[in-house]
């Protein structure tokens, strides 16, 4: 903890150096951001871009990871399923984030669905290769204990699937909601007049360095809360049954 | 890995399948509970019957605790049957424990809570003591001989231990090394727990006469 403290001191100590080095047009200092961010939760703009951004994340990390587990679990557990889908697999992780969000736009139109799509799309190959490797390391013994037991296939998904994809789904949530909010700042910058994502282009625009830093300090504060507050927790609650050692 | 084969069990009757090992023994009880497709041939079960299993491992799910275990496989068992089961076995103060938690005796109780829970119309036991320490096995053996003398199941039960056969079957089916045929069909006289050192001894030179038999035509 007080290293962690330390750690934190010092990268503020570095923002003031670099601010009076950049000059404060450039790079302004905490003080400045700081107030900049009081100001625009005062005037309510801060809630109601980070409320717009934050609902885009979750729909589409939702839309993401749900697709992403049905389909990885076929690809993991079919043999047929994985030869069929890794075509798809191999050209969905390998186009370009920005390619997506701009064919979305195209396509649909410059709506709230091309936005969601996109970055769902832009999700889905990692989660759904993430789920696969649990897949496939899913334990064939309990899949015959549940089959002489004729356990339903709920609670088959329940009790014996799942449990096991556990710390696959969450590896799966953590790298996919860090990935999905930046991308979902870039869709908001292309195409869509409201959210953190667009209210940094503006920013840009006018050069106004402290805006863009007031958002995105805004924005960490807001994901290591979720982190903190709704992963974590939920990982802990996962993994009890590991928590006490023979 | 199996021979040609035909076997048929009587209601109630528990038969002890005894051969060396990789005769297939695992193979055949994992064809008749359903989980191996890839034979020539046919297995008939009762009609609506329902299956227990006990495998050569305890095979609990370890995020689950002995309880849940046991409630998952058998949604509809009966909370004075799970009591009076879990006291039997020992487990009444390991219900809410995880696997994880467990010895291997418990763990193998917990598996055997399980099978029993289901009240089966046929029980499968694969190798159910293997690698315990001989006391506890003796226990267990005993706490099982209990269990399906008061409610009388059709088992098969797949051992490498005679002793462990004659102690707990009615009748005693030996079978060679693969491809496994069917060497010897021996019946035990009950009542099981009343045999003495003497007639142990008996049944087992009987059992080496018949090995031996088969050995000897095998070769001729």
């Amino acid at each position: 903890m007080a290293i962690r403290l330390l750690s934190f001191a010092l990268m503020i100590a570095a923002w003031y150096v670099g601010s009076r080095l950049a000059g404060p047009r450039l790079f302004p200092d905490p003080q400045t951001v700081g107030v900049a961010i009081v100001n625009e939760a005062r005037s309510g703009a801060l809630a109601f871009n980070l409320g717009v951004t934050l609902a885009r994340v979750a729909v589409a990390f939702a839309i993401a990871m749900l697709l992403g587990t049905a389909i990885g679990l076929a690809m993991g557990r079919s043999r047929t399923a994985d030869r069929f889908g890794d075509p798809w697999l191999v050209v969905l992780l390998n186009l370009p984030a920005l390619v997506i969000i701009v064919l979305a736009y195209v396509w649909v139109g410059l709506t709230e669905t091309a936005a969601i799509l996109a970055v769902a799309l832009n999700k889905l190959p990692i989660a759904t290769v993430t789920v696969r490797e649990g897949a496939r390391a899913l334990d064939r013994s309990l899949d015959d204990m549940a089959q002489v037991f004729r356990m339903s296939a709920w609670n088959r998904m329940r009790h014996v699937v799942l449990p096991q994809l556990a710390p696959y789904l969450a590896a799966a949530a953590r790298s996919g909601l860090s990935l999905v909010w930046k991308i979902v700042l870039i869709v908001e910058l292309l195409g869509r007049p409201n959210g953190v994502g667009f209210e940094i282009g503006v920013a840009f625009q006018l050069f106004d360095v402290t805006r863009i830093l007031a958002y995105a300090l805004a924005f960490i504060a807001v994901m290591l809360a979720i982190e903190t507050l709704l992963v974590q927790p939920l990982e802990r609650h996962v993994a009890r049954w590991r928590a006490r050692p023979a | 890995m199996l021979g040609e084969l035909a076997l048929v069990l009587g209601l109630g009757e528990v038969a002890a399948l005894v051969g060396p090992s990789g005769c297939g023994k695992t193979t055949l009880l994992r064809i008749v509970a359903g989980l191996e497709r890839d034979f020539d041939g046919a297995v008939t079960l009762p009609a609506h019957g329902r299956l227990g299993m006990v495998f050569q491992e305890p095979r609990l799910l370890p995020w689950r605790t002995v309880e849940q275990n046991v409630r998952l496989a058998v949604p509809e068992a009966s909370d004075g049957t799970l009591d009076a089961l879990f006291t039997t076995l020992g487990l009444a103060a390991h219900r809410a424990h995880y696997p994880g938690e467990l010895s291997l005796g418990l763990a193998r109780r917990a598996a055997l809570a399980r099978a029993f829970a289901v009240e089966p119309d046929l029980l499968l036991l694969d190798e159910p003591f293997v690698s315990l320490e001989e006391a506890l096995a003796a226990r267990l053996r005993e706490e099982l001989a209990w269990l399906v003398g008061r409610r009388p199941v059709t088992t098969l039960l797949v051992t490498h231990d005679v002793d462990e056969a004659i102690g707990l079957a009615d009748r005693l089916i030996l079978l060679s090394a693969s491809p496994a045929r069917i060497v010897a069909d021996l019946p035990i006289e009950r009542p099981r727990a009343a045999h003495s050192a003497d007639e142990r001894a008996a049944i087992r030179q009987a059992i080496a006469q018949r090995l031996g038999e088969a050995r000897s035509s095998a070769r001729s």
